[in-house]
């Protein structure tokens, strides 16, 4: 049996926390700003476009298509680390992508969203599978 | 204010190490300090201006010139990787420019084969604070596989091949074949390359760049100081800097920051990549040397694989002659930071101090350029263009 790969748990900050509550709940939030309209990610309190500090979560549908990947192999459990563009937005997050065949992944491969538990119980990130 | 003829390059030194296990950190940094001013013919006690990053033990430039006994009035420790230095030779200039300082010193160094860092596969964080490390560092992202994910999204794009790729590796071994200190001193084929264990497909261990201890340091000095000193004289004509990161998300997998460092340096020193000899092209992976190349204009976007294929990177063969010393992919990349030691082989170039079998006919300008931090994340360039005068 491989050696399983540590998923480390993220250091979760207060302005971030909700982000990281919702994963529990299976949810993917997105950070959107009501002043320009715009999307980002990782998520912040201030928007990186236009500078204003009135931005929000917003639920994504967890749908995505994967921009780019790599398979690490020199490593006792290969895995799949990618960016991910998700649906309907211009924005693009680093990711795993589990649940799959590590020699058929392709760039515009269509994904969905799962959202995987850490070393730390009851703390998760989102990662992605074959839609 | 442009900085172009403001400084001249009077000193440099790479340190013959590649596995320093019996040197302290600080040790290795006041080393390449007396290696660089005994080139240029100067002592420590001339120096005053003192340039380092975060390789530097404890609080980089106060703790270094606390170990070499310097008295400086003017010190920097600007952090950018492996880029640093590069920075830090531009910086110096500005600062010889306003006056500030008249011998700058600038140095390198780390021991990363000492500390046990033997394969370049482990995920790396630059600490828990830092605003991104929460939404990468759970997936594991090492360097290898950020760069390869840079790799196969230019190879959608663009049709860059596997063997497009190899092609800068078998350039830098050729040189590497002449370098005595070179880690890596065997000839490889394109066959090798490509048939070398994949590490993080698209990239195979030959894709890869050496991990090596050692360092390097350089001598900036004012006009009137590269006068009295009896070397030939290596002038600044441009420098350029600048970040590329996320944009909060609207990542470009296929570009550098070379696509504005690039640019700022060329208009400063007022050549084209037309006019350059030789390049000093930073090499943690043949996917960063393609990239560089095309962001830098010596080829057009997407044309980087036809670009470097056939030995156009070969000295006394090809049309762009690149890391002659072998480079980090074969020769030396001290501290996993390659800025360095590409400015360096640079000015042996535009001195004509390169191995024969490597040394460019009529070298009077070359371009260095590094990258630091990650090309599949956020890094900064600089680029540094210099003349033999």
């Amino acid at each position: 049996m491989a050696e399983t790969r540590t998923i480390a748990a993220p250091h979760v900050e207060l302005e971030t926390q909700e982000y990281w509550d919702a994963l529990k709940d299976g949810k993917l939030l997105l950070k959107k700003c009501r002043s320009c309209n715009a999307s980002h990610h990782y998520p912040r309190s201030t928007c990186p476009h236009c500078g204003s500090s009135d931005t929000f979560f917003e639920e994504t549908n967890g749908k995505g298509t994967i921009y780019s990947y790599s398979v690490m192999r020199r490593v006792p459990d290969p895995y799949a680390i990618a960016y991910v563009t998700l649906d309907g937005t211009d924005v693009t997050m680093m990711t795993n992508i589990i649940n799959c065949d590590l020699n058929g992944l392709s760039i515009g491969q269509a994904v969905r969203f799962v959202s995987v538990e850490t070393e730390t119980a009851g703390t998760f990130v989102p990662m992605f599978e074959p839609a | 204010m442009s900085i172009k003829g403001e400084a001249y390059i009077a000193g440099a030194y790479e340190h013959p190490t590649r596995k320093a296990v019996d040197k302290s950190l600080a040790q290795l940094h006041a080393e390449v300090a007396k290696g660089a001013l005994e080139d240029a013919g100067l002592t420590k006690d001339d120096v005053d201006g003192y340039f380092c990053a975060g390789d530097a033990p404890g609080l980089g430039a106060l703790s270094m010139a606390d170990y070499m006994g310097l008295k400086l009035r003017h010190m920097d420790t600007s952090e950018t990787g492996g880029s640093s230095y590069l920075l830090h030779v531009g910086h110096a200039a500005q600062a010889i420019k306003a006056g500030k300082c008249k011998i700058a010193l600038v140095t390198l160094a780390g021991r990363p084969r000492a500390d046990g860092m033997a394969i370049g596969t482990k995920p790396r964080s630059y600490g828990s604070d830092s605003p991104d490390v929460a939404f990468e560092f759970p997936f594991s992202p090492a360097i290898v596989n950020m760069y390869a994910m840079c790799a196969h999204r230019h190879m959608h794009e663009y049709g860059t091949t596997s063997e497009q790729l190899a092609w800068i590796k078998v350039a830098a071994s050729h040189h590497a074949q002449h370098n005595p200190d070179a880690m890596l001193q065997n000839v490889v084929t394109v066959e090798d390359v490509v048939t070398s264990p994949v590490i993080a497909d698209p990239l195979h261990r030959l894709d890869c760049c050496v991990i090596s201890d050692g360092g390097g340091a350089l001598v900036v000095v004012a006009p009137e100081i590269a006068d009295q000193i009896k070397r030939p004289k290596v002038k600044l004509l441009g420098a350029g800097e600048a970040p590329k990161h996320q944009m909060g998300g609207r990542i470009d997998l296929t570009y550098s920051a070379a696509v504005h460092s690039g640019p700022i340096a060329f208009e400063e020193a007022g050549v084209t990549p037309a006019d350059i000899k030789y390049a000093s092209i930073y090499d943690s992976f043949t996917i960063s040397v393609l990239i560089q190349l095309e962001d830098l204009g010596f080829c057009a976007k997407g044309e980087g694989g036809k670009f470097v294929a056939d030995g156009n990177l070969i000295s006394g063969t090809g049309k762009l002659p690149f890391n002659t010393d072998g480079g980090g992919l074969c020769n030396n990349h001290p501290g996993n930071r390659g800025g360095m030691t590409k400015v360096i082989e640079a000015v042996r170039q535009l001195r004509g101090e390169a191995h024969p079998a490597v040394q460019v006919p009529n070298c009077d300008l070359a371009l260095a350029h590094g990258t630091g931090g990650s090309l599949g994340t956020r890094h900064a360039g600089a680029t540094l263009i210099m003349e033999r005068v």
